[in-house]
C-alpha cells in the first residue's frame, strides 16, 4: 500500500513539473522562437547566472566538508611511526588539489557565466596557442614529479623497514569471518604451518606443523596485543577466500591471500591508553557517545535494550570483500606498555599445550 | 526462425530496393542507426535497474537493518519482514557495478554514439559490417538477459564484488551468490565480451577504411578520434578479461588451480594447489583500468564537440587534444597495478605503477584546460547538452583530482577499498561518463528521433542531478578518509563510524532525490520521441557531416551522393564567413587558408 502511495505521490509530481514547464511555454508565447528547444537568450542568461550559482554550491559544500569532517582523528591522529610520513604527504596532496580544485571550478563556472551566448554576439576563433599548452602541461608535470618522488620515498621506506631492528613476528590469520593472531613465543619464530595440516579434532586450528619444534610455543589469541615502541612485523596468511588487514589507526593494510604469505611493518607509537587521553579521541568519543545516547532513547522508547556506551580501542578490519559477514569481521587491537605485554603473553597458552589428544 | 527467412528474401531482391519489413526494420536490423537506439534503449533499461540498485543500497546504508516497504516490494525473499538480507546485499553491489560499467558505460554509451556518429561523421553510407553490427546487438541484449535473469537463481546472483575475485567467487561454499549466479555472471559477461569485441573491430575498420573523400585523420571530428581509440584499447584488452573469466569457468568446474591453492573451508582442505588469486587480479585489472578509459574517453569525445559547437568556438588545441587521448590509451594500458598496491604483489612494482599512474594526469590536466580555454572569449549557447558538458568538466576534475591520492601507493595504503575509493571513480568515471551519455543525448536526439527534447525539462534534469551527484559523492570522500570500509552492509557493529551515520543519512537522501529526478528524463526522452517539437535539419548550426542528412532517416544515409570534405569541423565563428558556422563539406573560398592545425 505505501508503495503505492509513494509511485503515486512520484506520478503527481511528475505532473506538476509537466504542468509548470507548460505555464511557462504559454507565457512565452509571442516570442518567436520559444518552441525550437533551442536555447535563447533568456536561458542563456539564466542558467550563466545558475553556473555562478553552482560555482558557489561547490565552494561551500567544500567548506562544509572541510569544517566538519577536516578534522577527524582518523586523519590527523596517526599512531604508528610512519604515520606521521603518510599523513603530512596526504596534508600535501591535498593542498595541491584543494588549490588546483578551486581554481579550475572558478575558472570553469565563470567563464560559462561571463561568456553566455547572446544573439549577435561573434565567439573569438582561438584555435590553437603553442605557449599555453605548453604552460599547462609543464606545470602538472613538475608538480606532479614532486608528488611522485616524495610518494615513492615514502612508500619506499614503508614497505622495506630496516631489518636490523629485530622486530616482534606476529602472524595474523584470516578466516571468515574473524581474525587469530600468532605469536612465536620465546623464540619469537613462528613455527611452520599450513592449512592441510589443520585438524580440528585436535584443536589445531592454524594448521601448525607438530612436528617443527619452533610451532611448539607458538601462541594463538583472538586479541591483538603489541608493545609500544617496538616494530612488528606482520606476516600475513588466509585460509579461504581473499581477507584484507586493514589497521587504519596505524596507516596500514594488507591483503591476507590464501596460498601465499604477504607482509607489512609497522612500529606502534602511542599506547591504546594514550590514545584515548588525547583531545582528539576525546572529543570523538564524546561526540560518539552522544549519538548513542540519542539513539539509545529512542531504543528504549520501543522496548529495546540502549546501546552500551563507546570506548576507544583500535581495530583491525576486514576490508577486501570475502562474504556474508564481511561487516562484522573485526578484532580488537591492544597497544601496552612491554610490562603489560610481557604479562599478558604469560597467560597465554603456548600451541603444544592447546592440543587435544586424539582418542 | 522469421528473421532468417525475411533474410533470404532480401538477398533474393538483390538489386533492388531493400525490402523492409517490421522485423528488419526494427529487430534484426543491419541499420547503423537503428542499432544505434536499440543499443539506446536496452543500456537505457539496464540503467535504470543499475540506479534502482545503488538507491537500495543507499537506503540500507542510511537505515540499515530497518523494515522498509520498497525492499519488501522489490527484493521479496530476500527481504523477509522488509529488512535487506546481508547476502542480496552484497548481490547488489555486485550486479550494480557490473551493470552500470559494462552494460551502461561501456554498451549503452559506446554502443549508442559509436554507432550513431562514427558513420555519419565520417561520411559512410554504413559501418563496414552492418551484420556483425547486428549480431553485436544481439549478444549484448542475450548478455542483458542472462546478467539480469541471475536474480532470479535459487542462491542469489553472483555477489563477490565486480571485480569477482577468486577465491570467493571460485568456491560456492564461500557464499551463495558463487555458485549458479556466478556461472551467468561468466555465462553473460562471455557473451558481452564477444559482442563488444564484434562491434569494436567494426568501429576500427569502418573509421580508417570508410571515410569520405577528403576526411583526413586530421579532419576528423573529436567524437570519432574518440570512439575509434576507444574500440582499440577494447580490442587489446577486452580478450584478457575473456581469458580469465574462462579460467575461473576451468578454476570452478574442471578442477584446475589456476588461482586457488591450499584452501581449508567449511571443514576440509580443497584440492586445489598452486594458483595464485594474485593473478587473477592483474589479468581482472589489465581489463579493468583500460575499461575506465573505455567508459571515459567516448564521454570526452562527445563533450569536445558538444563544447565546440555550443561555444560557437573551434575546439582549443585539436592536436592536443588528439595526442592527449592516445597518451591517455597508452597509458592505460600500463597503469593497472594500482588497483593491487596492497595486494600482496612485490612493493617494486607498486612504485613502478605509482609513477606511470601519475603519469596520467599530465594528458588529463591538458584536455581539463583545453575545455576551460574553449570556454573563453565563446557566445555559449546553454542547450542542455551543452550543461551536461560543462558538468562533465567540473566532475572530472574533481573527481580526477582524488586520483593523485589514490594513485600514490604511500596513500592508498590506508584509503585504499574504503569511500573515498568509491567516491573517487563514482565522479571521474560514473557522473563523468553518464553526463557525456546524457550530452550524447540532449544533442543527437533530434538526429536519432527527428524531434526535439523539451529544454526545460532538460534544465530541471541537469541542475537538480548536478547538486546531487555533488551532494552525494563530495562528502563521501571524507568518510572514506575516516576510514570506512566499502561493501559493509551495516556499519552499526563498529561504534567508531556511529559519527559517520549521519552523513550516510544526507548521502542517501541527496541520492533519492536525484534518482527520483531521472524520472523527469526518462518521461523526456519517451515522450518527445513521439510528441517532441518536429527537428530541423541542423538544430545546433553544427558543422559535422551527419546534419548534412535529411531528418527523416533513409537507408544509407545520403540520399544521392555523399558530399565531400573540404575542412576540419572546428571553423565556428571562423572570421571572413558571414555565419558564425562553416559545414565540413563547404569548400574553401578562394583564398581562404585552412587552418594548420
Amino acid at each position: 500500500m505505501t508503495a503505492l502511495l509513494s509511485i503515486l505521490v512520484l506520478v503527481f509530481i511528475l505532473v506538476a513539473i509537466w504542468q509548470m514547464v507548460k505555464i511557462y511555454d504559454l507565457t512565452q508565447i509571442g516570442s518567436s522562437e520559444s518552441d525550437t528547444q533551442v536555447a535563447t537568450d533568456s536561458d542563456n542568461k539564466i542558467n550563466g547566472y545558475l553556473m555562478l550559482g553552482f560555482l558557489a554550491f561547490i565552494y561551500v559544500i567544500t567548506i562544509i566538508c572541510f569544517v566538519k569532517f577536516g578534522d577527524l582523528p582518523l586523519m590527523s591522529n596517526s599512531a604508528s611511526e610512519h604515520g606521521p610520513d603518510v599523513d603530512n604527504l596526504m596534508i600535501i596532496s591535498m593542498i595541491v588539489i584543494f588549490f588546483v580544485q578551486t581554481v579550475t571550478q572558478f575558472l570553469l563556472h565563470y567563464f560559462a557565466f561571463k561568456y553566455k551566448g547572446e544573439k549577435g554576439k561573434k565567439a573569438v576563433f582561438f584555435a590553437d596557442n603553442n605557449k599555453l599548452e605548453a604552460i599547462w602541461t609543464i606545470i602538472p608535470v613538475i608538480v606532479l614529479a614532486g608528488l611522485i618522488i616524495n610518494g615513492l620515498f615514502t612508500w619506499t621506506s614503508i614497505m622495506n623497514p630496516d631489518k636490523g631492528n629485530d622486530p616482534i613476528v606476529v602472524e595474523l590469520y584470516a578466516q571468515q569471518f574473524n581474525w587469530k593472531a600468532r605469536y612465536g613465543g620465546a623464540d619469537n619464530t613462528l613455527g611452520k604451518a599450513n592449512v592441510r595440516l589443520i585438524d580440528i579434532d585436535r584443536a589445531n586450528i592454524l594448521g601448525l606443523d607438530e612436528s617443527d619444534p619452533n610451532a611448539e610455543d607458538d601462541i594463538i589469541t583472538t586479541e591483538l596485543h603489541l608493545p609500544v615502541g617496538k616494530p612488528v612485523l606482520f606476516k600475513m596468511r588466509s585460509q579461504d577466500v581473499l581477507h584484507s588487514a586493514y589497521m587504519p589507526h596505524f596507516r596500514a593494510q594488507m591483503n591476507c591471500v590464501p596460498g601465499m604469505i604477504t607482509q607489512f611493518s609497522f612500529t606502534p607509537t602511542k599506547t591504546t591508553a594514550e590514545m584515548r587521553e588525547t583531545p582528539e579521541m576525546k572529543d570523538k568519543v564524546a561526540n560518539i557517545n552522544n549519538i548513542r545516547l540519542e539513539k539509545s532513547k529512542e531504543l528504549t522508547a520501543k522496548g529495546e535494550d540502549a546501546l552500551e556506551s563507546y570506548e576507544f580501542d583500535y581495530l583491525l578490519l576486514c576490508n577486501k570483500i570475502c562474504g556474508k559477514s564481511h561487516y562484522n569481521m573485526q578484532m580488537k587491537i591492544i597497544v601496552e606498555t612491554q610490562e603489560e605485554y610481557d604479562a599478558w603473553l604469560k597467560t597465554q597458552k603456548v600451541f603444544k599445550g592447546s592440543l587435544v589428544s586424539a582418542n | 526462425m522469421a528473421a532468417h527467412v525475411e533474410d533470404t528474401h532480401a538477398h533474393d531482391d538483390h538489386g533492388h530496393h531493400h525490402k523492409e519489413t517490421f522485423i528488419t526494420k526494427y529487430i534484426f536490423s543491419q541499420d547503423h542507426k537503428m542499432i544505434a537506439k536499440q543499443y539506446l534503449i536496452t543500456g537505457t533499461i539496464m540503467g535504470v535497474i543499475g540506479v534502482m540498485m545503488s538507491l537500495m543500497m543507499r537506503m540500507q546504508i542510511a537505515w540499515p537493518e530497518e523494515p522498509n516497504v520498497l525492499f519488501k516490494a522489490l527484493l521479496g525473499k530476500w527481504a523477509p519482514e522488509g529488512v535487506m538480507d546481508a547476502d542480496i546485499y552484497l548481490a547488489l553491489v555486485t550486479i550494480h557495478g557490473t551493470i552500470m560499467v559494462f552494460f551502461v558505460l561501456t554498451a549503452g554509451l559506446s554502443g549508442t554514439f559509436s554507432n550513431l556518429l562514427i558513420p555519419l561523421q565520417i561520411g559512410a553510407r554504413d559501418m563496414a559490417s552492418g551484420f556483425l553490427n547486428m549480431v553485436s546487438y544481439w549478444l549484448f541484449f542475450i548478455s542483458s538477459v542472462i546478467m539480469v535473469s541471475s536474480f532470479f537463481v535459487e542462491a542469489g546472483p553472483a555477489a563477490a564484488g565486480w571485480t569477482i575475485y577468486p577465491p570467493l567467487s571460485a568456491l560456492p561454499m564461500a557464499q551463495g551468490g558463487s555458485g549458479m549466479g556466478m556461472t551467468l555472471w561468466l555465462v553473460s559477461m562471455a557473451i558481452f565480451i564477444a559482442s563488444s569485441l564484434l562491434g569494436s573491430l567494426n568501429y576500427v575498420v569502418t573509421v580508417i577504411n570508410l571515410r569520405t573523400k577528403g576526411m583526413s585523420m586530421t579532419r576528423l571530428p573529436l567524437t570519432i578520434w574518440a570512439f575509434f581509440v576507444t574500440a582499440i584499447i577494447g580490442v587489446i584488452s577486452f580478450p584478457v578479461l575473456l581469458s580469465a573469466a574462462l579460467l575461473l569457468i576451468m578454476d570452478r568446474s574442471f578442477g584446475t588451480s589456476f588461482f586457488l591453492s591450499d584452501i581449508f573451508i567449511q571443514g576440509e582442505v580443497l584440492h586445489y594447489q598452486g594458483g595464485s588469486p594474485v593473478l587473477f587480479e592483474h589479468l581482472f585489472w589489465f581489463l579493468g583500468h583500460p575499461e575506465v578509459y573505455i567508459v571515459l574517453l567516448p564521454a570526452l569525445g562527445i563533450t569536445s564537440e558538444i563544447i565546440a559547437t555550443n561555444s560557437r568556438k573551434p575546439i582549443f588545441g585539436y592536436r592536443a587534444m588528439v595526442a592527449s587521448i592516445l597518451a591517455i590509451a597508452f597509458l592505460s594500458t600500463i597503469v593497472w597495478g594500482h588497483h593491487m598496491f596492497i595486494s600482496g604483489m612485490n612493493p617494486f612494482l607498486g612504485s613502478v605503477f605509482t609513477f606511470t599512474t601519475l603519469l596520467i594526469a599530465i594528458p588529463s590536466a591538458v584536455k581539463a584546460f583545453n575545455y576551460i580555454t574553449t570556454l573563453w572569449k565563446g557566445n555559449l549557447q546553454m542547450n542542455p547538452a551543452m550543461l551536461f558538458s560543462i558538468g562533465l568538466v567540473s566532475t572530472f576534475i574533481t573527481g580526477g583530482l582524488t586520483g593523485i591520492i589514490l594513485g600514490d601507493s604511500a596513500l592508498d595504503i590506508n584509503v585504499h577499498d574504503t569511500y573515498f575509493v568509491v567516491a573517487h571513480f563514482h565522479l571521474v568515471m560514473g557522473i563523468s561518463a553518464l553526463y557525456g551519455m546524457f550530452a550524447g543525448i540532449y544533442h543527437w536526439f533530434p538526429k536519432m528521433f527527428g524531434r526535439m527534447l523539451n529544454k526545460k525539462l532538460g534544465y530541471i534534469h541537469f541542475w537538480v542531478t548536478a547538486v546531487c551527484a555533488y551532494g552525494v559523492f563530495f562528502p563521501m570522500h571524507f568518510i572514506g578518509m575516516a576510514g570506512l570500509p566499502r561493501r559493509y552492509y551495516t556499519n552499526s557493529n563498529f561504534p567508531l563510524f556511529d559519527d559517520l551515520a549521519n552523513v550516510n543519512v544526507v548521502i542517501t537522501i541527496f541520492a533519492l532525490v536525484g534518482g527520483v529526478f531521472q524520472l523527469v528524463f526518462l518521461y523526456n526522452f519517451f515522450a518527445s520521441m513521439f510528441f517532441g517539437k518536429k527537428a530541423v535539419q541542423n538544430p545546433w548550426r553544427s558543422n559535422t557531416m551527419e546534419w548534412t542528412t535529411p531528418v527523416e532517416h533513409v537507408h544509407g544515409n545520403w540520399p544521392g551522393e555523399i558530399p565531400e570534405v573540404h575542412r576540419w569541423a572546428y571553423d565556428y565563428s571562423k572570421p571572413g564567413h558571414d555565419v558564425d558556422f562553416v559545414p565540413q563539406t563547404q569548400p574553401l573560398y578562394e583564398g581562404e587558408e585552412e587552418l594548420q592545425h
